[in-house]
């Protein structure tokens, strides 16, 4: 009898190392996964509470990291909102002619992975005598502009009551003080809840990680815009923060070959954006929703 | 107190003793349950290198068979309560002594739950950032945070439960109402609770239609007391007919009774939901029509959701038309309207808020190899679990795993009472 059960003991003792061994050869490729991290980037913060010291750490980490895995000399800014700005964009629906160039300016601009062809910017082709997106395709080929349709670009509308803000378990993305939505790409956990509340499909996910030739990689960069984006978290449209917050147009808008493109400070009188929203019949996407979004659209004729 | 400390690690060294024997059933059981979910692993710790990028999901469908899952599995952890209610609200005593069944089946699925959540993250790394005041929860706004709020809770009340009864059942004390009856009676309203923000999760978003309903809840409670009680009959046929441990019918026919009526309301939803979205028509009911007929030539999902329709219309007749001593009929029942909600709530529920997406693009998603293996993984897990839970309560209940008088020191009466 006792035999018996020293060696039942026995098989269970090899039975258990067996699994545990079996365990850790299941879990093995998980090694090559932690080698892509480190232990600061693992501690670091949320962005909004990252010391001007400890910002300038991440941010010289980061150019370190970068020039490691690509092989590109980037420098990547904070570029904080400027006071007294709320930012606005309309976009004009009777000159844009489906082109696309807005979306590959934004491809390049933004560091977006090659493979996959990424852009913030999708151009819907939509028939004419119809508002309702179901009567519109993206995949369109060939010449454009085509007779019987008319174009309209969607990237993210910025909402003042953003869904996407609410969702997140983990404030990683909120708004900023000139209205624009951004994600700490460094704090997100990839839950893509925010994908799924978007109602404009303005949101990415970095499905596998960027691939990008170190000589087309754009090096101006800011942490909150086009820095190449790690694996695994999700990305959006900044208005290009990173040029708009000094002065400069989106890339978008400078890419457009019609001038369809209208970008400003709502608060300027002057401003062109606020000529537009003034004279001209402007609508936004899915009102009822109420998102309030900051981007419009409109028909010039 | 000073008991305690010798007989609680003693419960748990007896406990782990029972969880690693039995008979070759169970080895076999075990083993395969085992590999299945080291299977499961292994193609998780590869999704974690290569990225989300190697499942089938994409920007356009950018939830699929995990989150079809976490929502099945947290309706079944709150399933389990349709054994609780009886057991103690109505009193139902053949009930009661097998009521700690349907505790550890909530303790097994919220497990999966959570882990159906986790292979879904991107970062999972990261998910110390979900630790209030450490990292940055964004309660109460976010639903997901309610979410991780009223998951963790329901997990630690069936934790204790469970955890108090079969102790003291050990010990060869008779358990003291006031440490679990509370807890009992706080767990049936957490259970309604789990499945509630879970399914406001999906309906609060206004971008996605089909989701964006008010009957979403109701439907997801309801079809909780579908599969649960359908699991829980299946577990207790399985026990009485393969192990030695007696149990009473009388609890299998109460689920039976309650089977009957929850199948019909759960089909009476549908039907509401069905007439609600085909009657308006208009682009609305575009996900809809995907599902049930296919959108320009893609039906991906049409084979899965007429297969839940037949499987619970046909699981409701035999569940009408069977006596007791028809019971084979009843186990095909539980089986077929098991399948036919997990395919509703799963796949049926969550692919379909994404097609078309809500840019009225058409991109279908069907999972991937890797995915069904870190499915089937999670659900070995989850079964062990079950099955260990099970096992050991099956042994204290029998009275074969208890302390030796011996064991336990002498102590006064007094100092228990307090």
């Amino acid at each position: 009898m006792t035999d018996f059960v020293s060696r039942r003991t026995l098989m269970k003792g090899a039975g258990a190392t067996l699994g545990a061994a079996a365990f850790a050869r299941a879990l093995a490729p998980l090694t090559e996964f932690g080698e892509t991290l480190d232990m600061q980037g693992m501690l670091q913060k949320h962005y909004k509470e990252l010391s001007t010291e400890d910002m300038h750490g991440v941010l010289r980490r980061l150019e370190e990291k970068t020039k490691e895995e690509y092989g590109a000399e980037v420098f990547i800014d904070d570029v904080r909102p400027i006071p007294d700005v709320q930012f606005g964009y309309a976009l004009n629906l009777s000159a844009c002619i489906g082109c696309r160039k807005c979306a590959e300016a934004c491809h390049e601009e933004n560091n977006h992975d090659r493979a996959t062809n990424n852009s913030y910017i999708r151009v819907l082709a939509i028939d004419k005598g119809t508002v309702d997106l179901a009567f519109s395709e993206t995949d369109y080929d060939g010449f454009v502009p085509q007779k019987d349709k008319y174009y309209m670009p969607v990237q993210c509308h910025q909402c003042d009551n953003a869904p996407c803000v609410k969702v997140c378990p983990v404030e990683a993305t909120w708004k900023e003080a000139d209205g624009i939505v951004v994600v700490d790409y460094d704090w997100c956990i990839g839950c893509r809840y925010c994908e799924a509340a978007c109602p404009y499909h303005a949101r990415r996910f970095n499905w596998s990680k960027p691939e990008i030739p170190a000589e087309e990689i754009n090096p101006n960069q800011a942490y909150l815009s086009n820095r190449v984006r790690p694996q695994g978290v999700m990305e959006k449209c900044t208005f290009c923060l990173h040029r708009t917050r000094k002065g400069q147009m989106p890339a978008c808008l400078e890419a457009c070959p019609t001038g369809s493109r209208v970008f400003g400070n709502l608060l300027d009188p002057e401003s062109e954006i606020r000529q537009v929203l003034l004279n001209k019949r402007v609508f936004v996407l899915k009102e009822d929703l109420g998102t309030q979004p900051r981007f419009f659209y409109f028909f010039d004729e | 107190m000073k008991t305690h400390i010798r007989s609680y690690p003693r419960f748990l060294w007896r406990a782990m003793g029972v969880a690693t024997d039995g008979s070759w059933v169970f080895y076999t059981w075990m083993t395969v349950l085992t590999a299945i979910f080291l299977v499961g692993a292994n193609a998780w710790a590869h999704q974690m290198v290569g990225g989300m990028g190697l499942t089938a999901m994409s920007d356009h469908v950018s939830w699929g068979l995990y989150i079809a899952n976490f929502a099945f599995t947290v309706g079944l952890a709150a399933g389990a309560v349709m054994m609780v209610i009886p057991a103690y609200v109505y009193d139902d005593h053949d009930m009661h002594d097998v009521v700690i069944i349907g505790e550890i089946l909530a303790v097994a699925s919220i497990a999966m739950a959570l882990l159906f959540v986790n292979v879904d993250l991107g970062r999972p790394d990261r998910i110390w950032h979900m630790t209030p005041f450490l990292g940055r929860f964004n309660w109460p706004i976010s639903m997901l945070t309610w979410d991780v709020v009223v998951l963790s809770g329901y997990l630690l009340i069936n934790l204790h439960i469970t955890g108090y009864l079969l102790y003291t059942r050990f010990r060869g004390e008779r358990p003291r109402r006031r440490w679990y009856v509370p807890f009992v009676l706080l767990s049936i309203v957490w259970a309604v609770s789990i499945h509630t923000v879970t399914a406001f999760l999906f309906s609060g978003l206004g971008g996605r239609p089909f989701w964006n309903t008010a009957l979403l809840a109701p439907r997801f409670l309801v079809s909780a007391f579908v599969s649960g009680p359908a699991f829980i009959i299946l577990a207790l046929q399985v026990i009485r007919r393969f192990t030695d441990v007696k149990l009473p019918f009388g609890p299998v026919w109460t689920l039976v009774k309650i089977l009957r009526v929850t199948v019909f309301i759960n089909l009476f939803l549908v039907v509401s939901e069905v007439f609600t979205e085909f009657y308006t028509g208009g682009s609305h009911t575009a996900s809809a029509n995907y599902l049930y007929f296919g959108l320009h030539g893609h039906d991906a999902l049409v084979p899965w959701i007429w297969t839940a329709v037949v499987f619970n219309t046909a699981a409701a007749g035999m569940l009408l038309l069977s006596s007791k001593r028809q019971m084979w009929l009843i186990d095909i029942a539980c089986v077929l309207t098991f399948v036919a909600v997990w395919i509703e709530k799963g796949m049926g529920l969550v692919v379909p808020g994404f097609v078309p997406s809500t840019l009225h693009e058409l991109v279908e998603y069907v999972p991937n190899e890797l995915e069904w293996r870190v499915m089937f993984g999670i659900w070995a897990f989850g079964m062990m679990i079950f099955t260990l839970g099970i096992k050991i309560a099956m042994e204290i209940f029998a009275g074969r795993m208890r302390m030796e008088p011996a064991e336990a020191e002498p102590e006064p009466a007094a100092a228990e009472v307090a």
